[in-house]
């Protein structure tokens, strides 16, 4: 082995660079501050559509907390909306049955009550995989609806929790007409969540639930336990949706049973889908153009933009299974390489 | 001194099928054991049998002394038991070296934390380049398993069996899909393993089973035919019936 | 007859009416999943077209509501093939989570096509006099419709289950839900199979689609709307298991019926609670591999 040794240092130059890569992929890139000095340009440019900007900033964070299980650990729930529903419930029905009206320690209570049902239901279903999951998981949401309208007296079915009023946070910062409080609350809730999932995707535990989506058979094979990593991160994201669902309930002042809806769902996936899963800016992307797109053209004609975003979805699965940030990535490497050449 | 690894009859039947009848095997510490047979014989399904990725119909396997028959897949791999699959099982969109990191990482158990960066300890990726400058894979470190060719993936499939650290190892036809040029590489690896781990080769290639192998077993329809050293194998009578002649038979 | 007697009775009935739409829709679904482990969450879309199909042919053309249901059935079938070798062909080694959103793609667009022609507001058929008021039985008197459904629902229980079992066809579809690798490598053309069964499949939902409009409206959001039901039948009896589809049919369509009948506002919480009591004691379904 004569050759080894003569191309020794070659190899160290290898592998200090694979190593250097390895410690620094994760640093914060300036792209990323992107998407926040946007939303905060969107606080002063849009100052009359902050309630419209709130509704995305709840649904960018709903589509994130879905990323973490269905992009990172590649589980597929048509359940989601089941998180988003108890949390919306949690501080409805705090405000309205008890007088909880406190907003921070509701989004608490909310996390907490999400995130425990989480846990219960994850460590029966994510056993399972394929059809018997999705309609598992899609059982849960049905169920939940169905007994919230059983008890219509208590939950106000699905005429809505109606009126609810919620103490000024912080007692100070109270509501306005225009909703910019809403959304700073809102910007700041996403911001404080998003660090949390962006330090658990790059740590250990986010690299094992890629691992897990990229091959489950080997992840058994070199020791993970494999059901424990799907039912904790399915915790934290049942956690997460339960928040954007208080978030919802706050910020709307109102929440019926139609969270709860198969459609709620399938939305949030969609957005996802839409942004890019597994890529933490996929959501907010797919969240923002749904969003505007549908803002825009369903006041045109509702029917349309249903067909559109079918065909939307047709076209994603077939051209470009990675979402937009997918299709951004290639035009970026597309356009480097022209450089290249030229 | 206990074995490394002991198989007590197990049986698995498929339906009506069975496909494991009454195997016993013993990998002593330090084992070089080559398992043979003809397709079909029920080499890979014993494979999953002791690795738990099947569960056997009756049956116990002892790990260093220790029954692990009712334990799970991940627990034994946890134990010290590492197989590679005879058709390549990897993190096809992650990098090479991420593969053997997250491997690192589910050993030591840093995958249960949330909050560090991945790959931020030098250790774990002095280790895993470590095992990738064993295979010749530094220069493929950064690159994604699947950009690679199928024999340097063959080559990543046994690095991350080493990365385990295993003290039993499971090759399940490790050359298999590989071009005769490349293979040899990978047979001398695996000649050149730790001594002190104890090692089950499934191989079709005699040259290697004879060259590698101290014991050989060999199964047919799902039983043991026969074991013992590579002479008497090669000098039975039976085996040169059912198996070598067989085999001639392909290669001719 | 006492009070309960007749509350029972009807529910027995009603839910063997239901169960008989059930089974008709899921069936085709049942085989095709089994066959090639296709998520198709559009099948309520094929459904909800034989619907329209069967409104237009009797509104517009006059056509009776029988052979209206029958040309829809054969309609829908034959157009079923062009997704399924345009579009569903691409995607069976795919993820299932390609496959939901393909499908899902579908339905959203099958129900704006069926909003902008039709409308959102719900559609009814005109029927023939025999299907209309009620028959009696000597002890009761049933309404003609449903007692029609059973029967037809009966009818082609019997010829599917003599397809199904009985024909040289039916062997192979049972050999290739089995083992799919066994059962190319004696030589059986499963994707001809399986184009065959999405099409016969695809077929019957049209029909049920059509049977569904007397029973409940037809509006275009019946293409998601009882999609949930037809996969908790697939999925309770077990993909690919024609005795598990007919089970899971009869099961969930008398409970449900019972549980409306008896608890009004329960809605669905008994079908769904069965479903999720079924799968975690018997993941794969009745009738399913496990």
């Amino acid at each position: 082995m004569a050759a080894s040794e003569t191309i020794n240092p070659q190899r160290k130059q290898a592998r200090e660079r694979a190593a250097a890569h390895l410690l620094s992929r994760h640093h914060f890139h300036w792209a990323e501050a992107l998407p926040w000095v946007i939303a905060i340009a969107a606080f002063y440019v849009f100052p009359d559509r902050m309630t419209f900007g709130n509704q995305v900033l709840v649904m960018v964070l709903f589509a994130l907390s879905l990323d973490l299980i269905l992009g990172y650990a590649g589980i597929v729930t048509l359940g989601h909306a089941a998180f988003f529903g108890l949390g919306a419930y949690t501080v409805g029905l705090g405000a309205a049955r008890l007088g909880w009206t406190e907003p921070i320690s509701g989004l608490f209570a909310a996390a907490l009550i999400s995130a425990f049902a989480g846990l219960i239901t994850g460590w029966f279903l994510l056993r399972y995989r394929g059809l018997t999951l999705l309609m598992l998981t899609l059982a849960t949401a049905i169920m939940l609806q169905e007994a919230g309208n059983l008890r219509s007296d208590f939950s106000g079915g699905y005429d809505g929790l109606p009126g609810l009023e919620f103490k000024p946070l912080f007692g100070v910062f109270g509501y306005d007409l225009y909703g910019r409080t809403n959304y700073v609350y809102a910007l700041v809730v996403l911001a404080v969540v998003f660090y949390f999932v962006r330090r658990i995707v790059y740590s250990p535990f986010g690299q094992a639930l890629t691992g897990i989506r990229e091959n489950v058979r080997r992840m058994h094979a070199i020791g993970s336990p494999v059901h424990r990593r799907l039912v904790t991160v399915y915790t934290i994201a049942a956690g997460i949706a339960g928040i954007a669902g208080a978030l919802f309930t706050q910020t709307n002042a109102y929440v019926t049973l139609t969270v709860f809806d198969f459609e709620n769902s399938a939305k949030v996936m969609v957005m996802l889908i839409l942004g890019g899963t597994g890529r933490l800016y996929g959501a907010f992307i797919g969240a923002v153009v749904y969003m505007v797109l549908e803002d825009h053209l369903s006041k045109l004609s509702p029917t349309f933009w249903q067909f559109g975003i079918g065909l939307l979805l047709v076209l994603a699965v077939l051209f470009a299974r990675r979402g937009l940030l997918g299709l951004l990535e290639d035009a970026g490497k597309y356009l480097k390489k022209k450089k290249v050449q030229s | 001194m206990t074995a490394a690894l002991e198989v007590q009859s197990f049986n698995r039947s498929f339906g009506a099928l069975q496909v494991t009848c009454d195997v016993s095997l013993t990998l002593e510490r330090g084992a070089r054991r080559a398992l043979i047979g003809p397709n079909g014989a029920g080499k890979t399904t014993l494979v999953n049998l002791i690795t738990g990725a099947l569960k056997p119909s009756s049956g116990r396997v002892l790990l260093n002394g220790e029954d692990i028959t009712t334990t799970s897949q991940a627990d034994r791999a946890r134990r010290g038991l590492a197989r590679t699959f005879q058709i390549n099982q990897l993190f096809r969109g992650l990098s090479v070296l991420d593969n053997l990191c997250l491997t690192i990482g589910e050993r030591d158990g840093n995958c249960n934390n949330l909050w560090r960066t991945a790959g931020s300890n030098p250790a774990v990726i002095d280790e895993a380049l470590d095992h990738l400058d064993s295979l010749r894979l530094v220069d493929d470190a950064l690159k994604l398993v699947r950009e690679l060719p199928y024999g340097r993936q063959r080559l990543v499939e046994i690095a991350i069996a080493l990365a385990q650290k295993p003290r039993v190892l499971l090759l399940d036809e490790p050359a298999a899909g590989v071009p005769s040029s490349e293979s040899h590489l990978i047979l001398d690896v695996v000649a050149s393993l730790d001594p002190g781990i104890a090692i089950l080769i499934i191989e079709h290639d005699m040259d290697v089973v004879f060259r590698f192998a101290k014991q050989i077993t060999v199964m047919v329809q799902g039983s043991v035919l026969v074991e013992g050293t590579p002479g008497e194998i090669m000098n039975n009578e039976q085996v040169r019936a059912v198996y070598l002649g067989q085999e001639s038979q392909r290669h001719a | 007859m006492p009070y309960y007697a007749n509350i029972a009775v009807s529910i027995l009935f009603d839910g063997l009416a239901y169960a008989m739409f059930l089974f008709i829709v899921s069936v085709g679904l049942s085989v095709t999943m089994g066959l090639m482990g296709f998520v198709n969450l559009a099948h309520g879309a094929f459904a909800m077209a034989g619907g329209y199909v069967v409104v237009s042919l009797t509104r517009s053309l006059g056509i009776g509501f029988v052979p209206a249901l029958v040309i829809a059935a054969f309609a829908v079938g034959a157009v079923s093939v062009v997704f399924e070798r345009g579009l569903y062909r691409r995607l069976y080694k795919a993820t299932d989570l390609e496959q939901v959103l393909l499908t899902i793609g579908l339905a959203f667009m099958a129900i704006a096509t069926a909003t902008y022609f039709y409308g959102p507001i719900p559609k009814s058929v005109p029927l023939p006099e025999w299907l209309q008021g009620d028959i009696n039985l000597g002890f009761r008197s049933f309404p003609s419709y449903r007692a029609f459904l059973i029967v037809l629902g009966a009818v082609l229980i019997a010829v599917l289950w003599y397809a199904f079992e009985r024909t040289n066809i039916g062997a192979k579809i049972r050999a290739a839900v089995d083992n799919r690798r066994m059962a190319e490598s004696v030589g059986i053309n499963v994707d001809l199979l399986f184009t065959l069964t999405f099409a016969v499949g695809s077929g019957l939902a049209a029909l049920g689609g059509g049977l569904a409009i007397q029973l409940f409206g037809l509006s275009p959001s019946f293409a998601v709307l009882y999609l949930v039901l037809f996969l908790i039948v697939v999925a309770v009896g077990g993909l690919g298991s024609f005795k598990g589809t007919l089970l899971a049919a009869l099961v969930l369509g008398i409970i449900d019926t019972a549980g409306k009948y008896l608890y009004a506002d329960a809605g669905g919480f008994f079908v769904y609670a069965i479903t999720v009591a079924v799968l975690l004691v018997k993941p794969a379904g009745f009738y399913g591999r496990e």
